[in-house]
């Protein structure tokens, strides 16, 4: 089998070039995103993303993962959530935590080295991101069989029914884990949706790597529907995320959506794409780049414009703040103090642990009083 | 020649490859990119994608598809990108690697080699800087070996390829660009045996891997101070010679042992063990340890100062030397 079959064609809602194109497998149409609001997260996650870039030449970061060129996949499934869903990222959702009400300067401590995690999950129900391939989806799973022994699956009530949504990569599709994530979820149909992105590349190793067919076509064999989605049509990602989530929350069981998109930049900010790619792939897919078809839709396109030069200089006003105050925040992030990890390590400290950690202030006092 | 020991690591992969067309390589990135640490950098255009193979991202199946690849007669050479990411991989190093050659009676060897980056001082987010060696070598039927410069890089690794044995090469990613003569036509030393890096009769100090440089520091700066302590490199963590620590403690009365990893069930204990069992009366003091704590590693902010430096193992041996 190839994966050029017709099935296997993305769903997408709105083309290359901004214009709104019939396709009768997306459940909803561009009505049932707030297009504007839309816009203006994926332009000011694209900011987070490029100020920390900045901030990482800088030597304020010590590394940054790019989502350049996701912002499509990841403000179409993140604005599909409602209060009560949880988030499994990994470590490249900055859009959706953006979404979810995450405060972008609080992404930035993990990568400064200041914190090992950044923000409290249980205030938005937006976990920590993990960097260890694939284990999250197993804790996705966990998490949608406490919703179902909570009662809090297919009652109908719209405040009440909740579902997990958690992120993953093609390269994880690879991982055992992920594997036995998609057995558990099928076997109890657990409220859990599954959102690959798959932007290409893992690293230096191209999709091919990780699969024969596309990632969508796996659900089948586990038991469970699979949608493969245009992940640069942010209407269409809303779409698929938001009939899943429904879906899952009603009871229906998981899904699983692949997004096809691009990761634009390198790996990491650490990272020498130009080793394994070429540069005109990266020219080519800058072409369907999400944000600049939704502006050419909003702009003209089919139909009156939606945004004009007035919302387009506030937005370019809200960037510039936001700029300013990631710059900011990202400086006066707390560093943490020399016991912390002694504390952090158990509920309750055992006398072993109190004693190096005694040892360890003493030194480090002392070194301190040596160096002023 | 002055070479950088992820350069002598890629000439020992590539004369092994040279020596035995049974060698082949797998790992997550090793092509194009030859790695994140670039130490298979160019091997894959040199030897093709057969015998250097990008793996799918799975660290079960990188270890699994190389103890069948042994079976099948191949020498596998493993890469796990970084040392927290070796966990998916652990069943199949711990129930089926390390036991294969027990199953079938001594008739089954697997001549697999797994290298792993490990340590921290690289200002690296989580999982980039672990060591997690005390886990293999508390696990019988594998051998443990970890270089602390360019030569025992290029010299080990080597050996590991050819040794009939799994072996686990732990390779201090905070030396990777330190540079050090290599010699590729040295006489092969024995992998089991520590080495002697600076003699002493002072006090016996033992470090591997990344401490090894700085222990050889602190012995420099004691030196000043008229003590001449003995810096010993163990090389081997399994098995491990704890004969070539017990004669020097014999001379010295005095150990430090200093490693990177915890200090709960750590190498430093089990060392300590051996040469209180072997030297008990020859001691003038308590073995002492430094180590990381026995925390999670911590963010980057903190690493400086939560592994151990020259400080705090001068201050282990100012105290050993106090008694
Ligand atoms: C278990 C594990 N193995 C290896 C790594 C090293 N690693 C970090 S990211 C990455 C590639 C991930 O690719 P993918 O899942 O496609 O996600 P992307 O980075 O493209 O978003 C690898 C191999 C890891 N983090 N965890």
């Amino acid at each position: 089998m190839t994966s050029a079959t017709p099935t296997t064609e993305p769903w997408s809602v709105l083309d290359a070039a901004g214009r709104l194109r019939q396709d009768d497998r997306v459940p909803f149409g561009a009505d049932a995103l707030d297009l504007r609001a839309a816009y203006r997260d994926m332009v000011l996650a694209r900011r987070v993303d490029t100020e920390a870039i900045a901030l990482q030449r800088q030597g304020e970061l010590g590394l940054w993962p790019s989502m350049l060129g996701q912002e499509g996949a990841q403000v179409g499934a993140g604005s599909a959530l409602r209060a009560q869903d949880v988030v499994f990222p990994t470590y490249r959702e900055h859009a959706v935590a953006w979404c979810f009400g995450v405060d972008p300067v609080q992404l930035l401590g993990l990568f400064r080295g200041t914190t090992m995690g950044g923000w409290d999950p249980r205030e938005r129900n937006f976990n920590l991101y993990t960097l260890v391939i694939g284990a999250q989806t197993l804790h996705a799973v966990g998490y949608a069989m406490g919703i179902v022994r909570d009662g809090d699956v297919g009652t109908g009530d719209p405040d009440r029914d909740r579902a997990v949504l958690v992120f993953l990569g093609d390269g994880a599709l690879s991982e055992g884990e992920t594997n036995e994530a998609f057995v558990w979820a099928a076997a109890q149909n657990l409220p859990v949706v599954f959102f690959c992105q798959n932007n290409q590349w893992a690293i230096s190793a191209p999709f091919s790597v990780q699969s024969r067919v596309p990632a969508a076509e796996r659900a089948r064999g586990f038991g469970f529907p699979g949608v493969r989605v245009d992940g640069n049509d942010v209407i269409a990602c809303h779409a698929v995320t938001q009939a899943a989530l429904a879906n899952a929350r009603a009871g229906g069981g998981p899904t699983l959506i692949e997004a096809v998109t691009y990761r634009r930049n390198p790996h990491t900010t650490s990272d020498d794409d130009l080793r394994y790619r070429a540069g005109s792939e990266n020219d080519e897919w800058a072409t369907r780049d999400p944000i600049d078809r939704l502006r050419a839709l909003l702009t003209g396109g089919d139909h009156s414009p939606q945004i004009d030069e007035a919302f387009l200089a506030d937005l370019a006003r809200e960037e510039e703040e936001l700029a300013e105050r990631l710059r900011g925040g990202c400086r006066a992030l707390p560093v943490p103090a020399a016991g912390d990890p002694f504390l952090h390590s158990l509920g309750s400290m055992p006398r072993d642990l109190e004693r190096q950690m005694n040892e360890h202030l003493a030194f480090v006092a002392a070194a301190e009083g040596d160096h002023s | 020649m002055s070479t950088a020991m992820a350069h002598a690591l890629n000439a020992s992969l590539r004369d092994a490859m040279r020596a035995d067309d049974k060698v082949l390589l797998i790992g997550e990135d090793i092509g194009p990119l030859g790695g994140v640490f670039r130490v298979t950098d160019g091997l894959q255009k040199d030897f093709g994608d057969d015998r250097v193979v990008t793996s799918p991202l799975g660290e079960a199946g990188i270890v699994g598809s190389a103890i069948g690849l042994a079976l099948a007669g191949y020498r596998p050479v493993c890469e796990i990108q970084f040392d927290g990411f070796v966990f998916p991989a652990m069943n199949q190093i711990v129930t089926q690697l390390a036991r294969y050659r027990h199953r079938s009676e001594g008739r089954i060897s697997l001549p697999v080699v797994i290298r792993i980056p490990v340590g921290g001082g690289i200002g690296a987010i989580e999982h980039h800087s672990e060591s997690p060696e005390a886990y293999f070598a508390h696990t019988p039927g594998l051998r443990v070996l970890c270089p602390s410069d360019a030569q025992e890089a290029y010299d080990l690794l080597g050996q590991a390829i050819r040794c009939d044995d799994p072996v686990i090469f732990l390779e201090p990613k905070r030396s990777y660009w330190s540079k050090g003569d290599v010699d590729p036509s040295a006489p092969a030393v024995d992998m089991e045996r520590a080495r002697i890096v600076r003699p002493g009769d002072a006090l016996s100090l033992v470090a591997y891997g990344a401490l090894v440089p700085v222990a050889v520091k602190a012995a420099g700066v004691l030196a000043e101070e008229g003590r001449e302590v003995e810096v010993i490199d163990l090389r081997s963590l399994s098995p491990i010679d704890d004969a070539t620590v017990v004669e020097s403690v014999r001379r010295t009365g005095r150990l430090v042992i200093a490693h990177e990893a915890s200090q709960t069930c750590g190498i430093g204990g089990e060392l300590a063990a051996r040469v209180q069992a072997q030297a008990f009366y020859e001691l003038e003091a308590p073995i002492l340890r430094v180590t990381g704590y026995d925390t999670p590693y911590p963010a980057s902010r903190l690493e400086e100062e939560w592994l151990p430096n020259v400080d705090r193992i001068l201050e282990a041996c100012d105290l050993s030397l106090s008694h």
